[in-house]
C-alpha cells in the first residue's frame, strides 16, 4: 500500500466533538487489518492528544501519516503553550479547569499516557504560541 | 458471566446493544475518571461508571471496552445511544449505587483488573 495522509481539525472546548479524529483513524486502521491491540495504543495516544486541545488550546489540527510500517501522527495547536514540558509530562500534573475535570480528565494522566502508547514521542511548546506533538507507532 | 447476567445482577436496564447480550465479560473497573480508564489494557471488560456524557463512549470505543454500566440511575442520552450503537458497546443504567453494584458483580465472579 501507499502511504497515505489525513487532516482532521480540532475545535478548542468543544467537547461533544472530542474524539472525531480519533474515531476516523480507529476506522481506518480496521480496515487495513492492522493488530486490534496497535490499534488500541495508537488511538488511546491520539485521543488523549485530542482531549488535550479540546481542553487546553483555542483550536488545532491532527496529521496523520500512514505507511507500510508506521503510522505518525501530529497534534498542532494554537494556544496557551506549556512552560514546564517536564513538569507536564509528570504524572498528576495537570492544569486543567474545573470542567474538564467534570468530563473525567485532567487528572494530569494523558501526556504520560500518550508517550507510554507510542513507540516514539516528541513534544514541543512555545508559550502564547502553542504546542506540537508528534509520535510515532510501529504497526506491526 | 454473560452481559444478561449482569444486567439482571444489577437489575439494569438495557438502553444501547440489547441484540449483545450474550457477550462474555470477564473483568470489572469503576472509575469516574476517563483519563484512568484510558491506561488499562484489559479485554472483555465492564466498566462502572456515575459520569454520563459523551466522552465516557468515546473513551470505551478508544479503549475497546464493550460493556458500560452506570450506576444510580445517571441517565444515558440520545447521543450516547447513537455513538455506543455505531461502536457496537453495550449501555446499560443501574438504580445500584457504585458500591453495591461492584459488590454484587464481585460476588458473582466479576475480576478485578488489580
Amino acid at each position: 500500500m501507499g502511504a497515505m495522509e489525513f487532516r482532521y481539525e480540532v475545535e478548542g472546548g468543544n467537547f461533544s466533538k472530542a474524539g472525531h479524529a480519533s474515531s476516523a483513524v480507529k476506522k481506518i486502521l480496521k480496515q487495513l487489518n492492522v493488530d486490534a491491540r496497535i490499534i488500541k495504543r495508537v488511538v488511546v495516544a491520539l485521543y488523549e492528544g485530542e482531549v488535550n486541545v479540546v481542553a487546553h488550546a483555542h483550536k488545532g489540527h491532527i496529521l496523520v501519516n500512514i505507511n507500510e510500517d508506521e503510522i505518525g501522527i501530529s497534534i498542532i495547536d494554537q494556544g496557551p503553550g506549556i512552560p514546564d514540558i517536564d513538569l507536564a509530562m509528570q504524572e498528576g500534573f495537570s492544569t486543567a479547569s474545573a470542567a474538564v475535570r467534570e468530563m473525567g480528565f485532567g487528572a494530569g494522566m494523558g501526556l504520560p499516557n500518550m508517550k507510554k502508547n507510542t513507540d516514539n514521542f516528541e513534544i514541543e511548546s512555545q508559550v502564547g504560541v502553542g504546542t506540537t506533538v508528534r509520535m510515532t507507532t510501529r504497526l506491526s | 458471566m454473560k452481559v444478561r447476567d449482569i444486567v439482571q445482577l444489577l437489575k439494569g436496564r438495557i438502553v444501547a446493544g440489547s441484540d449483545m447480550q450474550d457477550r462474555e465479560v470477564q473483568y470489572g473497573f469503576a472509575s469516574d475518571l476517563m483519563s484512568d480508564v484510558l491506561t488499562l489494557d484489559t479485554d472483555h471488560l465492564l466498566l462502572i461508571t456515575g459520569l454520563a456524557n459523551l466522552q465516557v463512549i468515546r473513551t470505551a470505543e478508544m479503549a475497546d471496552i464493550m460493556c458500560v454500566a452506570f450506576v444510580r440511575d445517571k441517565k444515558v442520552s440520545p447521543e450516547m445511544i447513537e455513538l455506543a450503537t455505531e461502536n457496537h458497546i453495550v449501555l446499560l443504567e443501574t438504580p445500584y449505587s457504585m458500591f453495591r453494584a461492584v459488590s454484587v458483580l464481585h460476588d458473582n465472579g466479576l475480576e478485578p483488573v488489580y
